[in-house]
């Protein structure tokens, strides 16, 4: 076990948050946006993880279990809308359902 | 070891900006699965086991596999490797590139204006703690989690249905559907899903 | 006989109640007897009444009654109260009779028309107001006479509504008096801050001891009323609704527009003497005003074309010279030619109906022409009219009115010899335009159509009648023997003058040469030879004078865009309710954020994101400043 100080391991995941962040907002493929919201979803693990290695306690492994059970059903119910967002629309685009609009 | 912490890092870091750039689905899911292995490398430095082998297990073996059959299965070809490179210009780049940059200077300022001079990874905590707790005290916690997958198992299963005579008759309405969307202005959102 | 008084009004306004509420079970002679009966007796009190004034007249010639008190208010309490003078007489005579034979003239002129009954109801309500009108003893109940002419004015010249632009003739007229009717209404105010009451004979006297001769009161209240005289007379500036209210039907312009309304504004002046003999130089005004009006309609009278615009323009012209006598003090004088204008011009007027309807709604004169044969009756009269209105030496009313007013304008201490020549003037251009409405209405060759109906009794009757009146009327005032002057000088204060036996009878061989000279030119140009007036017209300086005349001397034209347009400019601006904008100011606002905030709703995800993003980066900031 290495000690790290804390205050890396959170900018770390503050990095890998924001990058997926930025991967949300400028790709347009739905299955993209997805991908970057994987992204989000681990780096607040990571940030959980390290929090729980700070203080020597299973709590944060365990929020880090919780987050992954969560993002497994996220990502079937997520794919499954994809597949159908592709029969009505034809296209990946997201961009393209804007029927909110206004 | 603690160089480790760093190289994983950076590998971490730079696996996930080749995520968020490739216009190949497929390349992006390897740089993704990448960049899940270098993070569990890093549970694994901080003391967290269990957590790395969860994620090399669930995240990076069973989520990105799904991932991996959804691009199969919509077989996304050289065509879409064309669009994606004519929807990512440079140009598009700077908007969230300043709010991710933004975003990250906030949070790193906020860092470091807590106290400082905390160490993570000092010790190792196994399963058996995590465990112990998990059906401790976070015992509803469990449950609510079995719920929610209950009810992702029904929502998969249901949206992922296939209706014979109703589709070909939603196909037509996609038609109609996409030729108004691609026409012109706003439609009238109620009597489009009246339609539907 | 004198405690009757009361019915001569009263009965043409009970007339017009039993026509407008019970009317409509009557059959078309029911309405025609109830319409001219009612005036019919009212000329008949008339008669008897004035038989008894001259025969046994009441003291000090006046006879005051008062029915009651219309309002206490303060210290003002004027009554409903009627004054019988030897002005007021005459008035009454003159105005009764005429509006009977009119009336007994209109149940011909006027059947098959589906306003029948609408027509004797607001003409009676007309005789009432007017003869309220002459007969008030205090200005109050005379205003209200005034108003009550107006109105019936108002709604007999846009008789037949549906046609829009009687309607617009009617509110010309309407809206034109008023201006006149306002500065009486201010007049009538300052009278009483200043006297105290607004009773006619009282007033008079207290303006006599309390005023100075010239002093601004006086000048102010003199000029009031004259304008309100000059709007209900058609004299300058307020003359130009006159010819449009011809769109009226044919009675009502003889009655109203010729007889008997526009002379409202010359039985005031001449009523409220006093008032302009303490103000010399308004007076004086008075004449100028009559001798300009005279001139100028009697150039656009000898242009237009149709027959009722002529003889409309004839009587602006003519009001014109019983202003010039009031002007000159010639009170009775203008008296005078008031009643032999109502008979020549009531005359001419029905004549005139007579050829219209005759040749089917007819009313241009270049239309028709060698009516003589197949109308004898209506033009035998109308040349008496015509005769009487030109001055025709000797035989005829108009001859001894108009040239005692010529005469005194010349000899009176406040006359002036430009006003005599004006006069002189329009007596001559007075004749070329009256013989030329006769020539080519009733000579030459025929132009247009044939004769389709002709009248009956009922109209021939008051045309006979009204001819007798114009050639005898002028009887009772010869010179030498004023017979009327001397019995109005009962009422109105006699001329100073200065002038022998000798020189008026120069004057009035001077008169008289006009007259016929008048009618030689008015031969020569329009039945002898007509291409020369034709060339005359066609001539570069003809042509631009006859367009001008035309047009009455351009004042439309000149009030439409000093006055109108600005007008109706300032109504559409305030029509748009600029202080709405309060309101709807703030809705519109609204509205405005609204659109442009909702373009932040664009529907896209990635859009959406970038907004949550951008909040967080907000908050966060709040958070790390904090």
């Amino acid at each position: 076990m290495a000690q790290v100080p804390m205050d890396y391991g959170l900018a770390l995941a503050a990095a890998l948050f924001v990058l997926g962040l930025a991967g949300v907002i400028v790709r347009r493929n739905v299955i993209f946006i997805l991908l970057s919201i994987e992204i989000m979803m681990n780096a607040s693990g990571l940030a959980f993880i390290v929090a729980g290695s700070r203080w020597r306690q299973p709590d944060g492994q365990l929020m880090f279990i919780f987050i992954l059970t969560m993002a497994a059903v996220e990502v079937s119910l997520g794919l499954a809308l994809v597949l159908r967002l592709y029969h009505r629309l034809k296209t990946l685009d997201i961009d393209r359902a804007d029927r909110m609009r206004g | 070891m603690g160089a480790i912490f760093y190289i994983s890092a950076a590998v971490a870091v730079a696996a996930t900006v080749g995520v968020i750039t490739r216009y190949n689905a497929v390349h992006a899911l390897l740089y993704l699965i990448v960049s899940l292995l270098a993070i569990s490398l890093i549970f694994y430095i901080l003391g967290a086991p269990l957590a790395a082998a969860l994620e090399a297990i669930i995240y990076a073996g069973a989520i990105m596999v799904l991932f991996i059959f959804v691009i199969m299965i919509l077989n996304l070809g050289p065509q879409a490797v064309r669009r994606e490179r004519s929807w990512l210009k440079p140009r598009m780049w700077v908007g969230p590139a300043a709010l991710a940059l933004i975003l990250a200077g906030e949070l790193v300022y906020l860092l470091e204006s807590g106290p400082a001079g905390a160490q993570a990874g000092t010790a190792s905590v196994g399963p058996e703690p995590v465990g112990a707790t998990l059906f401790g005290p976070y015992l509803l916690g469990v449950e609510l989690a079995s719920l929610l997958l209950l009810a992702g198992l029904v929502g998969a299963f249901h949206l992922g249905r296939r209706e014979t005579g109703e589709e070909t008759a939603g196909e037509q309405e996609i038609q109609t559907g996409v030729a108004k969307a691609e026409g012109a202005a706003v439609e009238e959102p109620g009597a489009a899903l009246g339609g539907e | 006989m004198f405690g009757l008084l009361f019915l001569i009004p009263l009965i043409p306004f009970a007339g017009f109640a039993v026509l407008a509420l019970g009317g409509r079970g009557l059959s078309p002679r029911g309405l025609a007897a109830v319409g001219a009966g009612s005036v019919g007796l009212s000329a008949l009190l008339s008669l008897v009444i004035g038989a008894d004034f001259l025969l046994a007249p009441p003291p000090g010639h006046v006879y005051s009654q008062t029915l009651w008190t219309w309002m206490r208010v303060g210290g003002f309490a004027p009554g409903i109260s009627f004054y019988l003078d030897a002005l007021s007489l005459v008035m009454i005579l003159v105005i009764s009779v005429v509006s009977f034979l009119i009336h007994l003239y209109s149940t011909s002129f006027m059947t098959g028309e589906e306003g029948y009954r609408r027509f004797f109801a607001y003409m009676n309500l007309f005789v009432g107001s007017m003869l309220t009108l002459v007969l008030a003893d205090n200005l109050v109940l005379l205003y209200l006479g005034w108003e009550g002419v107006g109105l019936c004015s108002y709604l007999l010249i846009g008789f037949w509504y549906k046609d829009p632009v009687n309607g617009r003739a009617a509110r010309k007229a309407f809206i034109v008096t008023r201006v006149g009717d306002t500065a009486m209404a201010i007049a009538l105010f300052l009278l009483f801050t200043s006297l105290g009451t607004l009773r006619i004979p009282d007033l008079l006297r207290l303006a006599a001891l309390h005023w100075q001769a010239g002093s601004g009161v006086a000048v102010a209240a003199a000029l009031l009323l004259l304008g309100g005289a000059v709007g209900k007379s058609a004299q300058l500036p307020l003359q130009t609704w006159l010819p449009d209210a011809m769109a009226g039907p044919t009675p009502v312009s003889a009655l109203i527009h010729a007889a008997t309304m526009v002379t409202a504004g010359v039985y005031l002046i001449a009523r409220t003497n006093e008032i302009f003999i303490l103000a010399p130089d308004v007076r004086l005004l008075v004449g100028a005003v009559g001798a300009v009006t005279l001139l100028l309609a009697g150039f656009s009278a000898l242009t237009q074309h149709d027959i009722k615009r002529v003889l409309a323009y004839s009587t602006i012209s003519q009001i014109g010279y019983m202003f010039l006598a009031l002007g000159v003090g010639a009170w009775s004088a203008a008296i005078f030619h008031f009643m032999t204008h109502a008979f020549f011009k009531a005359l001419l007027f029905l004549g005139a109906g007579v050829v219209i309807q005759g040749l089917g709604q007819e009313h241009d004169l270049f239309r028709m022409g060698g009516l003589r044969k197949e109308l004898p009756v209506a033009f035998w009269t109308f040349l008496i009219g015509s005769a009487s209105l030109s001055a025709l030496p000797l035989i005829t009313a108009g001859f001894y009115s108009k040239d005692l007013i010529l005469w005194d304008a010349w000899s009176s201490r406040s006359g002036s010899p430009w006003l005599w020549a004006a006069g002189i003037a329009g007596a001559f251009l007075t004749s070329v335009y009256t013989f030329r409405m006769v020539f080519l209405t009733f000579f030459g060759r025929r132009r247009g159509e044939k004769v389709s109906k002709k009248p009956g009794m009922s109209m021939h009757v008051p045309l006979v009648a009204l001819a007798v009146l114009s050639i005898i009327g002028g009887f009772i005032e010869l010179p030498g023997v004023p017979v009327l002057s001397n019995f109005l000088g009962h009422a109105l204060p006699a001329l100073a003058q200065a002038g022998s036996a000798g020189m008026e009878l120069v004057f009035e061989l001077i008169a008289a040469a006009a007259s016929l000279g008048g009618i030689y030119v008015a031969y020569h140009f329009f039945l002898r030879r007509p291409e020369r007036a034709e060339a005359l017209a066609e001539s570069a300086g003809g042509r631009l004078l006859h367009r001008w005349w035309f047009a009455g001397w351009g004042f439309d034209w000149i009030y439409g865009k000093a006055i109108v347009a600005p007008y109706a400019l300032f109504a559409r601006v305030a029509g748009r309710e600029a202080f709405d904008l309060v309101s709807t100011g703030l809705a519109g606002l609204a509205a405005a954020i609204n659109r442009l905030l909702a373009r932040s709703q664009t529907g896209r995800v990635r859009w959406y994101a970038g907004a949550i993003a951008a909040g967080a980066i907000i908050i966060l900031a709040l958070v790390a400043t904090s």
